[in-house]
């Protein structure tokens, strides 16, 4: 004992004391409760009581997972369509910007750094459904017909993912950038000597040497999507008609909402049905692709 | 885990700046990208001097940047402007230049009588403290587990990094909980700033950077360090964090912003509206104050994190493509 205070054992340990304690109380401590609460009835009242699978099963008869795990589903779907070709295409084209590069990724990134709930806010107002709304100024220049936005159940997801690609398409330009300057510039000299045109340079080596990072950006936006909070709690609160309630919001209220709040057992049993179906998601998407990423 | 661009985990500098880190694009005259030894992108200098490809591509970088400012800038320049207008102008021509006139009490009136400056100083108070707590997490377990290497370190260290694996979102109700009965306390922490600030300090990806540094410094430092009688204390104080400010640069910067933009946990664990954080007072404000007034509290709100990202901004985007290659 007094040899490992010599050597320093209890000064190593001090120093590991805040990250034992933050973690373990902030991080470790509470995601074993979660597998324990999913099995309980808490209510901060009385001892919690073991309910076994009832959690569960209030989660799967809700009549609205249904139409939440389908609206998740297609908010992740559209933000993939807009959020995943649009920041390489960006990416590409600035990593062959000669002059002002940094002025191009600062203006791309900018939106990432103003505060999500400004961003919400703000877009907000764009999305005034009458026809002196900003969009539908803009689109009444084009001659487009005025869009009720956020008001109508056909496309108020649609509102919700635009603003959602709008605030997170700069960080994902900035990842590709750097794994584009990572290319070996030989890979080019060596496709001109066999005559390649820029084009097929992009196709054949480019998109080739960025496998790895586009493959890894692909699941994580889906994770990140699967999990949208912020736009429908804020922009809608997962209206008009459901239309926009997700997985999370249906968490969050069986857990905080005025009405039927409180119940911290089915939104534990929710939120890790959601981790492990990632988690399952994942796994396939590796043991799929890995083939791709290697070869 | 790979990392793809040689930044400043890798290559352990010595003191100040990385020697790989990119230079300051000097404006115009250097051709070159600045990080890059070949000097040469996809497209080759004879292709830059083709009369259709070169042309082609300077129309798409130029339109590129026209829909970079558009899409980009544009929205905050309006932001601005809307918040110094009156509100009727913007309902009625959100598109029109300031058609009655500029109304510069809205900032007045949004930092004073809506209160914003209290809620601004509380997101500056719940910013400094989780950027503290973030730091000396980061730091001291980074230290212990990169260069004071206890036996059990490998286990915690694996411990800490399976956190990353675990979605936020299966935490949200047990941390509340935690948080509404913390175990040794035994006092809630709702209400109290401390709700915010521990609970930000449990951050993985904080401790995978400070380790990862800390791990490429050369140990030859820390040994002649010891034999001059130095404690880990001094060690760690006088020896490894003037070392580190690179990776303290990258660390803080994730810190101070996520907690300024975070809006869920602070408004399920701060009910009391006179310590609420910006972000979660904006949303209840909207309901209840005019338009012009609102836009100027948006604006007070964006201010700090793109005014920090303008001043920090090689730091920003260095953290923006770090965790991109951190997670491939």
């Amino acid at each position: 004992m007094l040899t490992w205070i010599r050597r320093g054992g209890l000064s190593t340990l001090l120093f590991l004391l805040p990250l034992v304690v933050v973690f373990g109380v902030f991080s470790w401590w509470p995601i074993v409760r979660a597998a324990v609460m999913s099995v309980q009835q808490t209510n901060l009242v009385t001892a919690p009581v073991f309910v076994g699978w009832e959690n569960f099963e209030t989660v799967f008869t809700d009549p609205l997972l249904g139409t939440a795990v389908r609206n998740t589903a297609f908010f992740a779907l559209i933000a993939l369509v807009f959020g995943y070709p649009i920041p390489l295409v960006a990416a590409v084209l600035m990593s062959e910007v000669r002059r002002w590069r940094g002025l191009y990724s600062a203006v791309a990134y900018l939106p990432v750094v103003v505060p999500p709930v400004v961003a919400v806010l703000m877009w907000k107002v764009f999305y005034d459904p009458r026809p002196e709304g900003l969009f539908n100024t803009v689109l009444g220049w084009v001659g487009i017909a005025p869009q009720s936005w956020l008001q109508s159940a056909d496309t108020a997801m649609g509102s919700l993912v635009l603003e959602a690609t709008w605030a997170a398409a700069g960080g994902t330009v900035i990842i590709y950038l750097a794994a584009l300057v990572a290319v070996p510039p030989e890979l080019y000299d060596a496709a001109e000597v066999d005559g390649a045109s820029i084009w097929r340079k992009v196709w054949h080596v480019t998109l080739p040497q960025l496998r790895g990072v586009l493959l890894v950006t692909l699941i994580l936006q889906i994770i990140g999507t699967s999990q949208v909070f912020l736009e429908p709690f804020l922009f809608t609160g997962g209206g008009p008609a459901n239309s926009t309630i997700t997985v999370l919001l249906l968490i969050y209220d069986y857990a905080f909402s005025s009405s039927l709040g409180g119940d911290y057992g089915a939104a534990t049993a929710l939120s890790l049905v959601l981790a492990v179906f990632l988690a399952l998601l994942s796994a396939l998407y590796f043991r799929l692709t890995r083939s791709w990423s290697t070869s | 885990m790979t990392m793809v661009s040689p930044g400043p985990v890798t290559v352990p500098p010595v003191a100040g700046p990385p020697p790989t880190d990119p230079a300051p694009a000097p404006r115009g005259g250097r051709r070159r990208r600045p990080d890059d030894e070949g000097g040469r992108g996809i497209v080759s200098p004879g292709e830059w001097r083709s009369p259709v490809a070169g042309t082609l591509l300077r129309l798409a970088h130029a339109v590129l940047l026209i829909g970079l400012l558009v899409v980009g800038l544009g929205p905050l320049l309006w932001l601005v402007k809307a918040s110094l207008s009156h509100t009727q102008d913007t309902l009625r021509d959100p598109m029109a230049l300031f058609p009655s006139g500029v109304d510069w009490a809205n900032l007045a009136t949004a930092w004073s009588e809506v209160h914003v400056d209290l809620y601004f100083f509380n997101s500056m108070a719940l910013a400094a403290g989780s950027w503290l707590v973030q730091l000396v997490v980061a730091t001291t377990g980074g230290y212990a587990l990169a260069v004071l290497r206890p036996r059990y370190g490998p286990v915690l260290y694996w411990l800490v990094l399976s956190t990353l694996f675990v979605p936020a979102v299966v935490l949200l109700v047990p941390l509340y909980l935690t948080i509404i009965d913390p175990p040794l306390i035994g006092v809630s922490l709702v209400d109290s700033f401390w709700a915010v600030w521990l609970p930000a300090g449990a951050n993985a990806f904080n401790v995978l950077l400070a380790k990862r540094f800390f791990d490429n410094l050369p140990r030859e430092v820390f040994e002649a360090a010891r034999i001059d009688g130095a404690g880990p204390l001094r060690v760690f104080w006088s020896v490894l964090l003037p070392m580190s400010r690179p990776i303290l640069g990258v660390i803080s910067v994730f810190a101070f912003v996520t907690a300024w933009k975070d809006f869920l946990w602070p408004l399920l664990v701060l009910r009391d509206p006179d310590i609420q954080p910006l972000s979660v007072r904006l949303p209840t404000l909207a309901r209840s104050i005019e338009l012009d007034v609102l836009l100027a509290a948006l604006t007070i709100s964006a201010l700090i994190p793109v005014a920090l990202f303008l001043v920090f901004q090689r730091t920003f985007l260095r953290s923006a493509g770090l965790s991109g290659a951190l997670k491939g």
